[in-house]
């Protein structure tokens, strides 16, 4: 598989990987993707009390696509409120990594875990 | 001693081919070019007698007649015309129930899918855990209607070595002719067409480090194995394999069968003693499995299963090794390996498969690098593993409703 310098770049040295604490507060998870289907995204976002993301963490079991997607995905939102983060979109992140057509739907895991951590996020803070 | 990058370890893919062989192969192009089907001159009689001894060559390897041997393009033609060629002939007396397994090669199972089409019979006979053919289900599976079973020796994608003797006791008490796709066994593993009771086989001459573009079919001449042939033609091979003969590649293949015969032990034990010590070296990795049988299988094939790693992103980090997938995303179809489907592999398991080929130029020092980076990559992809995170928090993946996509 031919893959962009971008994208090359994004799996030899992926950024933000890693899990927050359990233990930690102001977090909001995503899990999406299957073992079976061979793509598994874990997606975390750390949300201050304005509604920004202020750090972000991943994992991912995947191909050399789905890895750089979603530490992209990482990178994009840091910074940005929870509001616009969740306005990302997959063709914003196929593009800037030129995935070829067989890997857009690595582009789409990201987008959905991105909305998915927003998601939990939401969920938990309603319920305290 | 330093190693040249990328190793090569994918000689199930095909081997580099030897430089002997090639010797042979630009002789044969430089002065030997007449065709061997010329009748009139010394050029046509030097072709021919060339071919005649490339014929002796591959049916020495496997202990046949050198009259039963055809070349051909390759094992996938082989196989077409073996499969094909039966059906099509004994069909017409009835006997149109041809049997096969689920983990044979792709141009073995489209030829039976074909043969369906048009009507026949066909029965995909799973496979054990191990990959290995249950002989009871085969037995029950062979019929009065049944002309052909095709079941091939090394298997090309987990190296199991089927039961070829068994099978052939089997097929020529029920009365059905036996075929066998050797393409990775062939000058690999010892293979006797008589104690094996094969009556067909297919032999490819790239995967023994002999020119891509040739092969051929041994098909048995006593008691004689009759075929409908694939080509209309001038009747080139004994009206098998209609077509002019490609000399050097078929001097090529003579040359690379005769070679694996003479230094067959010496291959074994060098691909062996290189296949024990990779085994180990990755064994040390916790959470990696083997697939297909540990016993019966062909040393120079190791595919392993990295549990929490997708097969891809492994390949990628490993990318100093040429190595072959048997994750979907190395497909266009990206769908996980078939072969690894039918031994009850699980998808995230088939998703993380890695075939690992040795053969007779691999080194010792190649082997070294190889397990050095498997470890160090196998860590670091692990690291980003959200599914190894949850196994080490002892999590059960299939407890989570998972949605497919």
């Amino acid at each position: 598989m031919a893959y962009s310098k971008k994208l090359l770049d994004h799996y030899e040295n992926p950024q933000n990987v890693g899990s927050f604490g359990k233990e930690e507060e102001n977090i909001g998870t995503g899990l999406v993707g299957a073992p079976a289907c061979g793509d598994v995204m874990k997606l975390q976002i750390k949300v201050s009390d304005e509604g920004v993301i202020t750090d972000a963490r991943f994992k991912t079991f995947g191909c050399g696509s789905a890895i750089a997607s979603s530490s992209l995905a990482t990178e994009w939102i840091k910074g940005q409120k929870i509001d616009e983060a969740a306005k990302i979109t997959n063709k914003e992140i196929a593009h800037e990594l030129s995935l070829p057509p067989v890997k857009i739907h690595c582009s789409v895991l990201a987008e959905e875990a991105i909305k998915a951590a927003i998601e939990d996020y939401k969920t938990k803070k309603s319920a305290n | 001693m330093t190693v040249k990058l990328p190793i090569y370890l994918d000689y199930q893919s095909t081997t580099p081919m030897d430089p002997r062989v090639i010797d042979v192969m630009i002789q044969c192009m430089k002065e030997d070019y007449g065709n061997p089907h010329s009748r009139t001159h010394a050029l046509g009689w030097k072709a021919e007698e060339m071919v005649e001894i490339a014929r002796r060559q591959v049916a020495d390897l496997i202990s046949a007649d050198p009259k039963e041997i055809f070349f051909t393009s390759g094992a996938t033609e082989s196989n077409n015309i073996a499969i094909k060629g039966v059906a099509h002939f004994y069909g017409q007396t009835g006997k149109n129930h041809i049997i096969t397994i689920t983990t044979e090669h792709k141009c073995v199972i489209n030829s039976a899918r074909d043969l369906e089409q048009e009507g026949f019979s066909v029965t995909f006979l799973p496979v054990q855990e191990n990959g290995l053919i249950d002989l009871v289900i085969l037995e029950a599976a062979i019929t009065d209607k049944t002309c052909l079973v095709s079941i091939m020796a090394v298997n090309n994608e987990i190296g199991v070595i089927q039961p070829l003797k068994e099978i052939g006791a089997l097929c020529r008490k029920k009365g059905a002719f036996f075929h066998t796709d050797a393409a990775q066994a062939f000058g690999k593993i010892p293979l006797n067409v008589d104690e094996m009771n094969i009556d067909l086989m297919s032999i490819s001459g790239h995967k023994i480090y002999g020119p891509k573009g040739v092969g051929a079919i041994y098909i048995r001449r006593k008691p004689r194995v009759r075929i409908k042939s694939l080509f209309s033609g001038g009747g080139q091979e004994r009206g098998i394999r209609s077509g002019t003969l490609a000399t050097p590649l078929v001097v090529g293949l003579g040359k690379a069968a005769e070679i694996a015969k003479n230094e067959m032990a010496k291959d074994c034990a060098h691909v062996k003693k290189l296949s024990d010590k990779l085994y180990q070296g990755v064994m040390e990795t916790t959470n990696v499995y083997l697939n297909g049988d540990k016993e019966n299988r062909y040393p120079g094939n190791l595919n392993f299963s990295f549990a929490g790693i997708e097969g891809e992103s492994m390949i990628m980090a490993i990318k100093d090794l040429a190595v072959s997938s048997g994750s979907a995303c190395t497909s266009s179809s990206l769908e996980p390996s078939y072969v690894l489907h039918s031994l009850g592999v699980e998808d995230e398991l088939a998703h993380t498969s890695i075939r690992f080929g040795i053969g007779r130029f691999t080194t010792e020092e190649e082997i070294d690098y190889a397990i050095n980076l498997i470890k160090t990559k196998v860590q670091k992809l692990r690291d980003l593993s959200p599914l190894w995170e949850m196994m080490q928090d002892g999590i059960d993946i299939k407890s989570i409703n998972w949605k497919s996509h």
